[in-house]
């Protein structure tokens, strides 16, 4: 078992929320990782990615070789594309439909859902909608991480478990609206 | 947001999931660090943070609080080493530049306790303003230097780091890169080891670099080499990886280990691999590798010094393929497919970004108040025509950037100030330099002192966020202390001036700015509005 996936988004969008929920589900499943994140200047609004590697074998990389990534999982659509060098020809496009505009020339809406459609595996979710149902916008990318974990081969439960970890501290609250989004995603992922 | 925010969190019994600036954090607490001193830097920061959050390391106080800069630093880890007890400075790769004299003498007069210098370099620079390789800071410096491969090599090295320091009685480097600075993976603990209690010296003129001192100590850091060459061969750190190829043979250092056994693994390569995580380098373990094969591949992250060494500059019969002779890129980091390439196994056709994709740089946040600082002096100074600010190392320098084009330098940590101070001498007028509170203290106020001396006709624009804001908001020694600290260094009073930037306080803050820069003589402006990220961080918790 091996899942290449690298996590794509604006800096300021929790992507490095969803590679720590995914790290811990690995590790505590028993799987070996590598996970490559991007700090400084570019978290300030910019385009940020992470690299994460799980693997039932000692992963020597920490970066994914372009061509060979299972799945981009992506919070923002324009982000998304931006790594479709390193997907693999079966590898899954994950990501949500709400653009961040934050630069002047960012492309038509349109456009940018035609490339993604031309990836065959593809989950196009408009993410913010179901965050927001669920409670909140701001776990957006908990549903993008629920909708790609109907293709990742961690149970939820280890998922959920991982986030009790990570945002226990914040309140029962917190992990509550955490858990209910990861649900409501997977539910939306399976749908696709 | 990381994983573990406290790193006594243990997830698996013995086994943490660190970054490699953990992992070195973790490695020097488990070997008995009395304290660590650093400013902070991209990709060096999270190391210090680490043991400022450490349980074990408040257990034992184990000093972790920001130093000034690099440079005071390493003289303060120094200076625990003197008196006995294990220390480490840790910092970016350009930050080495400016702790490079107590570098290179600490190197002479050498250690008591053992000493680490932590170096992160930076190769393609992404958050940095070049990519100079340390690892020939060690070699200037001729003192031994470690280059983990992994986040497991990177506690092992660091443990090993101070025991090789003692032993040689030599400042040890330890070199990580971006990547596994910033990468997370399993790490070991072994059992940890007490701190040294304090001692003086032996020799209480060890420390003493007096001419006459100085040449003895530098004549036994010569006599020393061939021992520290011996040492990397007998260490196990720089080993040979038999493989069934005849033909090639692959030197991979530090880093470029991990890319190389990926691409081995995904085309079935098994090349003989000499590995490097250890200089100097014997001269002999290389000559050994490279007569057995018929062309060799030297992978390193960073400048070629290792190709260098190999190549020199006579006719030779042997092939020596690398980032010299375009086999790989002379600039930037790199990366598995690069290796790929460079090895001639690279499989079909490669896929383009879609052109609909638009660059997205960073940028300064929503309600930023260097933004409105920069939309001020932007107005304030549209008279006198464009061309006429220097800058600095910060957030702030996003300032270079549309929509608001303000400043016209940035180079090292407080140029920002001597340069404005060396253009009004040209006759430039006026003459602006835009600094970050933090930047300031670490290396602007002797700057300020030179332009202060000579009265020379430069403002100075402060732009004070009450932190360390790009790297992630560590404390900022300027906050609170910027008025004092101008008027001591002999700025006249009526000449350092305090605004807020706020849209409301425009107009106000276009006049300060106005005033100030038709002043001939030196003026301050400390532009005074929390960091915005800190103000909602503060909010949540």
């Amino acid at each position: 078992m091996k899942k290449d996936i690298i996590l794509a988004g604006v800096g300021g969008q929790g992507i490095l929320s969803i590679a720590a929920v995914i790290g811990i589900a690995a590790v505590e499943s028993g799987r070996y990782l590598k996970q490559a994140e991007v700090h400084g200047m570019s978290q300030r609004g910019g385009a940020v990615e992470s690299h994460l590697r799980i693997s039932d074998k000692p992963v020597h990389s920490d970066l994914i070789p372009e061509g060979e990534c299972d799945m981009i999982l992506s919070v923002e659509p324009m982000e998304a594309l931006r790594h479709l060098p390193f997907l693999a020809a079966e590898g899954w496009i994950v990501t949500s439909s709400n653009p961040f505009r934050n630069i002047e020339d960012y492309p038509v809406d349109e456009q940018i859902f035609a490339e993604i459609r031309k990836v065959r595996n593809h989950i196009l979710l408009d993410a913010e909608k179901i965050a927001g149902e669920v409670g909140s916008r701001r776990v957006s990318n908990m549903v993008m991480l629920g909708a790609a974990s109907v293709h990742l081969d961690l149970p939820a439960k280890k998922l959920e478990e991982a986030m009790e970890t990570l945002f226990g501290r914040k309140g029962e609250d917190v992990v509550r609206m955490n858990i209910a989004a990861l649900q409501a995603g997977r539910d939306a992922g399976k749908r696709v | 947001m990381y994983i573990f925010e406290q790193p006594s969190t243990e997830l698996l019994m013995s086994k943490l999931v660190l970054l490699g600036d953990e992992a070195v954090a973790q490695g020097a607490l488990d070997a008995g660090l009395s304290g660590v001193y650093a400013y902070p830097g991209t990709p060096s920061t999270e190391i210090t943070e680490y043991i400022q959050r450490s349980g074990q390391a408040r257990q034992r106080n184990v000093h972790a609080d920001w130093s000034v800069n690099e440079k005071t630093a390493l003289e303060a880890a120094l200076g625990m080493s003197y008196a006995g007890k294990r220390s480490m400075a840790c910092m970016k790769h350009v930050g080495l530049n400016v702790a490079a004299d107590p570098f290179m003498n600490a190197a002479l007069t050498g250690v008591s306790g053992g000493l680490l210098v932590v170096a992160a370099d930076d190769p393609s620079m992404h958050s940095s303003q070049n990519e100079q390789d340390s690892r020939f800071y060690g070699k200037f410096a001729m003192i031994p230097v470690l280059e983990p491969s992994s986040q497991q090599e990177a506690y092992d090295l660091t443990r090993y780091g101070f025991g090789l320091s003692e032993k040689f009685r030599l400042p040890v480097m330890i070199r990580v890169t971006t990547r596994l600075a910033h990468s997370r993976s399993a790490v070991i603990r072994s059992a940890a080891r007490e701190e040294n209690s304090m001692a003086l010296p032996a020799n209480l003129r060890q420390f003493i670099l007096l001419p006459a001192l100085a040449r003895k100590k530098f004549k036994l850091l010569l006599s020393t080499f061939e021992e520290l060459e011996e040492e990397g061969k007998s260490s196990g750190l720089n080993r040979l990886e038999k493989g069934t190829g005849k033909k090639r043979g692959v030197i991979a250092c530090g880093l470029a280990y991990n890319y190389y056994r990926e691409v081995a693994e995904m085309h079935r390569l098994d090349d003989p691999v000499l590995k490097i995580s250890q200089y100097p380098v014997h001269p002999e373990l290389l000559r050994n590798f490279v007569n057995a094969v018929e062309e060799v591949f030297v992978l390193e992250e960073g400048y070629p010094l290792v190709e260098e060494s190999l190549r020199g500059v006579l006719e030779s019969r042997y092939v020596i393929r690398g980032r010299m002779d375009g086999a790989l890129p002379r600039d930037g980091e790199l990366n598995p497919s690069l290796v790929e390439k460079a090895l001639g196994v690279r499989e079909g056709q490669p896929v383009t970004v879609p052109e609909i994709v638009k660059d997205r740089p960073p940028a300064l946040c929503n309600g930023c108040g260097h933004i409105d600082m920069f939309k001020a002096l932007n107005e304030a100074i549209a008279d006198y025509g464009p061309g006429r600010v220097f800058s600095d190392i910060g957030c702030y320098t996003l300032g270079a950037l549309p929509p608001y084009n303000a400043i016209n330098s940035c180079v090292d940590m407080g140029a920002s100030v001597t340069m404005a101070k060396g253009a009004a001498d040209a006759g430039m007028f006026p003459s602006v330099a835009v600094i970050g509170d933090s930047t300031f203290t670490h290396s602007g106020m002797t700057g300020l002192l030179d332009a202060v001396l000579e009265a020379s006709p430069v403002t100075v624009i402060i732009s004070d966020n009450s932190t360390t804001g790009m790297t992630g908001g560590q404390k900022s020694h300027a906050t609170g202390r910027l008025v004092e600290i101008c008027g001591g260094l002999g700025v006249e009073k009526e000449h350092v001036r305090v605004m807020i930037p706020l849209r409301k306080n425009h107009d106000k803050n276009v006049a300060i700015i106005r005033e100030e820069l038709a002043h001939q003589g030196v003026s301050v402006v400390i532009s005074q509005r929390e960091c915005i990220q800190m103000v909602r961080k503060k909010r949540v918790s």
